[in-house]
């Protein structure tokens, strides 16, 4: 590709996709972070809590089971 | 003890004070990647998450914390194009230029953003801030946490994409 041709597909592209280079942010975000900081991390139910230890008490138990679950997957 | 030394300690005061001081760069950042201002203040403070949840690994007596800013913020905005190929896109906006666009140059608008469309997330980054903002390709592969080679590459691949896209769209480049 020459310099013309890559020259003409810049202007085109900066055509129809001005520089974005003088925009402001045009509020204070701490509110919004202060509320995102807020937020509590990511909770689990205490019923996921159960499946999980049923599953691997079953893994536990039964570890021929393996095996087979690997398959299915 | 430094504003650094303290955030990197957890001191919740010291972030506010970074965060404040540095806002308006990150988003002015953003922006330039995502092009839509609702989207850069979301992925600004998405952005300051990040580096708060990271601060423990962050060395205060190295410094660099606008590289670090700038590199996480990219991470942020490249993650949010994945998202969104796979969503619905945000319509993208212009800055006000005052003169009105005429059906021909519309045309060419929705013929040079299908043709964006069909970059990668990564390689269109790449070729927006290389070619339409005109960033320097070294703080492009800093922020990318790439070579400089490879920014050539990806904007190398970029063209050629975009070359091919739009010559099937009927615009001679």
């Amino acid at each position: 590709m020459s310099e013309r041709e890559m020259e003409e597909l810049k202007r085109l592209l900066k055509e129809s996709m001005p520089a974005m280079q003088d925009a402001e942010l045009r509020r204070d975000l701490w509110p919004a972070m202060q509320q995102r900081l807020a937020e509590p991390a990511i909770h689990m139910p205490w019923w996921d809590w159960a499946l999980l230890a049923a599953a691997g008490a079953v893994i536990f138990l039964f570890p021929a089971i393996v095996p087979a679950l690997l398959y299915h997957l | 003890m430094e504003v650094l030394e303290r955030f990197a300690a957890g001191d919740s005061d010291a972030f506010e004070c970074l965060f404040r001081q540095h806002q308006g760069e990150v988003y002015r950042w953003i922006i330039r990647i995502v092009r839509n201002s609702a989207t850069a203040e979301d992925l600004t403070v998405e952005t300051f998450w990040r580096i708060y949840r990271a601060r423990a690994r962050f060395d205060a007596r190295k410094g660099n914390l606008c590289g670090w800013m700038r590199r996480i913020a990219t991470n942020a905005a490249l993650d949010h194009l994945r998202r969104s190929r796979r969503e619905v896109e945000l319509p993208e906006e212009m800055p006000d230029t005052g003169k009105p666009v005429s059906a021909e140059q519309n045309e060419m608008r929705q013929a040079i953003f299908q043709a964006m469309d069909r970059l990668s997330p990564a390689v269109r980054a790449t070729v927006l801030l290389a070619l339409v903002e005109e960033e320097p390709y070294e703080n492009i592969a800093k922020a990318l946490g790439i070579s400089t080679t490879a920014v050539k590459l990806r904007v190398f691949r970029g063209v050629r994409v975009l070359r091919k896209e739009l010559s099937n769209a009927g615009v001679r480049p």
